[in-house]
């Protein structure tokens, strides 16, 4: 089983079409990734079923980094 | 046939143009989900796709309830998988001079006419980015270019469903979604067999081809957009109108 932080990662670079040394945790989504605000939308979404959770609108805007969403991955699967 | 994989919700499905768009996307080899608002309705639609030999089935909708709508998506999605083609057709009139227009009149019309379409939008958006491919008709009306006295209520949510539907367009296009509106002239339908003969004679009247349209002029529409072979049209609004009025 990869950890948190792997699968996190993995769907990152799946979903943004980005090479695995361009996300370094403190990458940012928009500015350092190229993802649109479209783009973000489907990220949170593919986070949402990877981890079978539901990110509520008021969470996935503070979402914009990959530390980030490791973190709140991590923090909310426990 | 074309649209084989596909999956069709289409609202207010039970009479008039809804049921003729059930029908020709069910031809074209779509699965069909189409609302009505009652039980009796939705069962006499599943009775009526099944007399048609097509697939699919009725479904109970009331497009002014959010939680209708979140349960129909859902419904659709367990029995057939998500839908990739939504039909935004159920409406209703409410006409009235403006300076007698009550809110409620106003209201309602705004309700059932416009904020169903952002809601059922919203929420089967989600299913078509993931496939990456979606097709999502508005049925608008000329009136919403033209205006009409009597229905500025209507009219302004007719024009706003236009102005919806381009910007979603523009939203989702790169996800291979394609957002359009069918925008029906004089339409044979309950919607129209309430107005007097005398102003059904005079709209007739303004109508180069010289009679009303049918359900399945409007269908053939929908049809096409809905088709793959309408993949690189988007934000548009096709009017099936008779020539009454020419965009
Ligand atoms: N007829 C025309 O000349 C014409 C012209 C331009 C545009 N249009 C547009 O075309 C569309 C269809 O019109 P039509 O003439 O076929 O209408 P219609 O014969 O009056 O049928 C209306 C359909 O909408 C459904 N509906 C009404 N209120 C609803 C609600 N709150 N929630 C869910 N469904 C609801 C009805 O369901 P129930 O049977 O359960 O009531 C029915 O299936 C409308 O958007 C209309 O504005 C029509």
């Amino acid at each position: 089983m990869s950890s948190i932080e792997e699968r996190v990662k993995k769907i990152i670079i799946e979903q943004l079409g980005v090479k695995e040394e361009q996300v370094t945790n403190d990458a940012s989504f928009v500015d350092d990734l190229g993802a649109d605000s479209l783009d973000t939308v489907e990220l949170v979404m593919a986070l949402e079923e990877e981890f079978e959770c539901e990110i509520p609108d008021e969470d996935a805007e503070k979402i914009t980094t990959v530390q980030q969403a490791i973190d709140y991955v991590s923090a909310h699967l426990g | 046939m074309s649209l084989d994989k596909q999956v069709a919700l289409v609202t207010g499905a039970s009479r008039g143009i809804g049921r003729a768009i059930a029908h020709e996307l069910g031809r074209e080899g779509a699965v069909v989900v189409g609302t009505a608002t009652s039980a009796a309705g939705a069962d006499a639609i599943t009775q009526d796709l099944l007399a048609q030999g097509l697939r699919g089935q009725g479904l109970v909708l009331q497009v002014t309830d959010a939680a209708s709508v979140e349960a129909a998506v859902k419904a659709v999605t367990e029995a057939f998988g998500a839908p990739t083609i939504l039909v935004n057709n159920a409406g209703i009139t409410r006409d009235n001079l403006l300076m007698r227009m009550k809110d409620e009149e106003w209201e309602s019309i705004l309700a059932t006419n416009l904020t169903s379409v952002y809601r059922l939008s919203k929420a089967v958006i989600r299913g078509m980015m993931k496939a990456k491919y979606g097709r999502i008709i508005n049925v608008g009306s000329v009136v919403g270019s033209m205006g009409n006295a009597g229905q500025t209520n209507y009219a302004a949510a007719k024009a706003g469903l236009l102005g919806f539907t381009k910007s979603l367009a523009r939203e989702v296009g790169s996800r291979g979604i394609t957002v359009n509106a069918v925008a029906p002239g004089f339409i044979d339908t309950d919607m129209t067999r309430a107005l007097p003969d005398e102003q059904r004679a005079v709209l007739i009247g303004a109508v180069p081809l010289a009679r009303l349209g049918s359900p399945e002029d409007v269908a053939a529409a929908v049809a096409f957009l809905a088709s793959e072979r309408a993949g690189y049209i988007t934000g548009e609004t096709l009017h099936v109108n008779g020539g009454m009025y020419m965009a």
